[in-house]
């Protein structure tokens, strides 16, 4: 991409910013700002707001007072609906809390069920946002979708191909989440704060005198009100009529010795120190864990490194599939410092991932996205 | 831009005749109706006009009518009204109270019969037909010996079906049981009269018939034992207290009169243009077919299912092009939400939600017809393009 990208001018899509824009607006800052970003470039701009998640159900979650600042909430929906009047757009709240549930929350709870540990944003980006909304966007008549990302995409003039980079600002980069993205969905997706800074956002609310401008980040999964997943997963399963038979279980060490008792697999994530629920001489850590059994096992921290994973539903971005191994830094978790590997296709679908040192906690169920500098060329599920 | 409303059902505009009617009431005419003195017995005169006015829309008696807030607030007076009394809680040596409604109520019924629900009473949910119509003897058949209220819409809001409420009044009588309709949908559109239907209690909304939101009235048949609902002063005979709003009040009155007087001319202009729009849809909509056609209709309304596309994503696009229509109902939030009432005269969820209401004005021209006959079937056609299930549906 060209150096001298200009703060808000996207250059090399001079020839599609002529029609309408949507912008997938959650009531947040970030969200807020791009679509005041747009209008500033002349864009005609149309607000979307999803409704994912009835916040009444599951009572036993709701804890005393208003929901307050999560997805879905009322207010969040307000906060988007007074940033578009405040800028003068139409706004519309579209519900997709079947898609939702059918294709995030639903799996997010069959995954940890299976002693897996889930991404529910990249499902909620790859089947959500980027698929019924976008389409919605575009059969509404827009373009394309913009949206609040931190990440960037350009168009590769000598592949053809549309490419997914990190973020300018590294600390916000989510491209991490973004890696299931098709060709067309990234062709007809905007991220504007791409070549942003957080602090450079806020300054822009700020200007636009938006509303949410001073609003606090999220940080939670938006359909786990109270950040407490496992608590959300007893819940779901017992609002959906999904049988948490195998509750208790044994912990073991790599031999197999039992060495205590948990109270269900779903508690557990791997490289996990807390909550273990026993003391022992030295520090141990979740290596594994086997549904099957309904074991946990824990270890050393030493061997919790590895250096192989597999991972499946890959998706390349960059190009098509490689028709050899090659050479890439890879990310295992989205704080996971990048780190060099040589990615083996096995086939369309799957790769071996083997790093040039052992990294800790590759966790099923979370993803590896493999980099080239700042370019994703694709990524896939640990399995 | 360019833009056309056809979504009378959710609210009309106020008739400018009405907004003169009410004008002098805000700061010239200030007094409060209850008041002694002369400016308060000006307003009083104008709040007793105006309930001679609502009363002669619907074949009442003026002291049959009392104001409200609205439609939601009648509704729940005639039925809380009547099923609260004397106290809420059932005791264990009672049988539980009965409400017979349909499943296609608005929610002001519907709500209001689940709250009682919750608190001990029973409710039979009438089904009807594809065409939104209930069957009488499911009626008969659902009345026993505990039934205190039968309570059944006279037009439905997003069908614009029509129940004969004679036969249902005829029913009620016979089996001495109170009869509540929500006439909000069909009060200034078809002929009312709580006489010949039978009518103890009737629901009306001031915005629905060109007066200004937030006001509405509940006529309540002479003799009818009716629970009081708001506590206060000796406003309105003590039965609804709370300072009258006087210029609603007056506008509502005004709208009623012009609604008594036009009502025929109206309803034949708006049916033609209604009926236009229809085949027009029909004609130029692929797949397209009218929800509850062959039912009696309140003039103004068509609700058409377009396969293959979401009434949520239609309903934006026309807005972006300026064309104002309805889908569903919105819930809190302002997201779509599958309708209540088009699941229950069995449409699949699918078509439920590919369904749109259009619904027609006293001023609606020609021109605001082929500007929606010009935008729908261009609009349906690209949310075809990019729907995911319509090419499917098509070789089936």
């Amino acid at each position: 991409m060209n150096a001298a990208v200009q703060f808000d001018t996207l250059p090399e899509r001079a020839e599609t910013q002529r029609g309408l824009v949507a912008v997938a607006m959650s009531g947040g800052v970030d969200s807020s700002a791009v679509a005041a970003l747009l209008q500033r470039q002349g864009r005609t701009v149309v607000g979307l707001t999803m409704q994912l998640w009835n916040q009444r159900r599951l009572p036993e979650l709701q804890g005393h007072g208003p929901a307050q600042h999560r997805c879905c909430s009322l207010d969040d929906v307000y906060d988007a609906k007074a940033v578009a009047q405040h800028l003068n757009f139409p706004h519309y709240v579209v519900n997709f809390e079947e898609q939702f549930e059918a294709r995030v929350v639903r799996p997010f709870v069959d995954q940890y069920l299976a002693g897996r540990t889930p991404i529910a944003c990249t499902n909620c980006n790859t089947d959500v946002k980027f698929e019924p909304l976008l389409r919605m966007a575009r059969q509404i008549g827009a373009e394309r979708l913009a949206t609040g990302h931190y990440a960037r995409i350009r168009r590769n003039n000598d592949t053809g191909r549309w490419e997914l980079l990190r973020a300018r600002d590294d600390s916000k980069d989510q491209s991490y989440f973004l890696w299931g993205l098709s060709q067309e969905q990234l062709s007809r997706s905007d991220f504007p704060l791409g070549e942003l800074t957080k602090e450079e956002v806020r300054a822009l609310a700020r200007r636009a005198n938006l509303p949410v401008a001073e609003k606090p980040e999220s940080m939670e999964l938006c359909f786990v009100p109270t950040g407490n997943y496992v608590q959300f997963i007893q819940a779901y399963s017992r609002e959906s009529g999904i049988s948490l038979q195998k509750g208790e279980g044994e912990i073991v060490d790599e031999t197999g010795d039992v060495i205590g008792r948990h109270n269900g697999v779903h508690n557990f994530t791997i490289g996990q120190r807390k909550g273990l629920g026993f003391a022992t001489g030295k520090p141990v850590y979740v290596l594994s864990i086997d549904p099957e059994n309904n074991r946990v096992v824990v270890g050393e921290d030493n061997v919790l490194r590895k250096t192989t994973c597999e991972v499946e539903g890959v998706n390349w971005i960059s190009c098509h599939t490689p028709s050899a191994a090659l050479r890439a830094f890879a990310k295992i978790r989205h704080k996971h410092e990048a780190a060099p590997a040589t990615i083996e296709p096995l086939d369309n679908n799957t790769a071996r991932v083997t790093f040039d040192t052992p990294q800790r906690a590759i966790t099923p169920g979370q993803a590896t996205v493999f980099y080239d500098r700042d370019v994703v060329l694709g990524g896939g599920w640990i399995r | 831009m360019n833009r056309v409303y056809l979504d009378f059902n959710a609210t009309t505009p106020v008739e400018p005749e009405v907004l003169d009617a009410m004008l002098p009431y805000f700061s010239k005419e200030f007094g409060n109706a209850a008041s002694i003195h002369t400016p308060g017995q000006r307003s009083r005169g104008a709040v007793e006009t105006a309930r001679e006015q609502v009363a002669a829309l619907i074949g009442a008696r003026p002291q049959e009518i009392v104001f409200t807030s609205g439609g939601t607030e009648s509704d729940n007076h005639a039925i809380f009204g009547v099923v609260a009394q004397p106290i809420l809680a059932v005791r264990a040596s009672e049988t539980a109270k009965h409400i017979i409604t349909t499943a296609i109520e608005h929610e002001a019924v519907l709500n209001a019969c689940q709250a009682l629900e919750k608190e001990g009473a029973r409710v039979t949910y009438l089904p009807t037909d594809r065409e939104g119509l209930i069957d009488l003897d499911d009626l008969r058949r659902a009345i026993n010996a505990e039934t205190v209220l039968i309570t059944i819409m006279h037009a439905n809001n997003e069908l614009g079906t029509v129940q004969s409420l004679a036969e249902v009044g005829r029913i009620a009588k016979e089996a001495d049981v109170y009869f509540h309709t929500d006439a909000v949908q069909s009060a200034g559109k078809i002929p009312v009269d709580v006489n010949a239907m039978g009518l103890d209690l009737l629901s009306i909304s001031g915005h629905k018939l060109y007066a200004p939101k937030g006001v509405g009235a509940l006529y309540v048949r002479g003799g009818t034992r009716l629970r009081q609902f708001l506590y206060g002063g000796h406003h309105q005979r003590g039965f609804r207290p709370g300072t009258e709003n006087v210029a609603g009040i007056v506008g509502l009155g005004k709208a009623a009169e012009i609604a008594r007087k036009s009502l025929a001319e109206d309803s034949q202009g708006v049916s033609a243009l209604r009926d236009r729009l229809q085949q027009g849809l029909l004609g130029n909509v692929p797949q397209s077919r009218v929800n509850a056609g062959a039912a009696p209709r309140t003039p103004n309304t068509t609700n058409l299912v377009f396969p293959g596309i979401e009434g949520e994503a239609l309903l934006i696009a026309l807005d972006l092009k300026g064309l104002a229509c309805s889908t569903g109902a919105a819930c809190s939030s302002g997201a779509v939400e599958p309708s209540h009432v088009l699941t229950a005269i069995g449409l699949p969820p699918e078509e439920a939600r590919a369904s749109l209401r259009f619904s027609l004005g006293r001023h609606t021209t020609n021109a605001d017809i082929d500007f929606a006959l010009n935008v729908v079937p261009a609009a349906v056609a690209q949310l075809r393009e990019l729907s995911p299930t319509y090419r499917k549906e098509a070789v089936l």
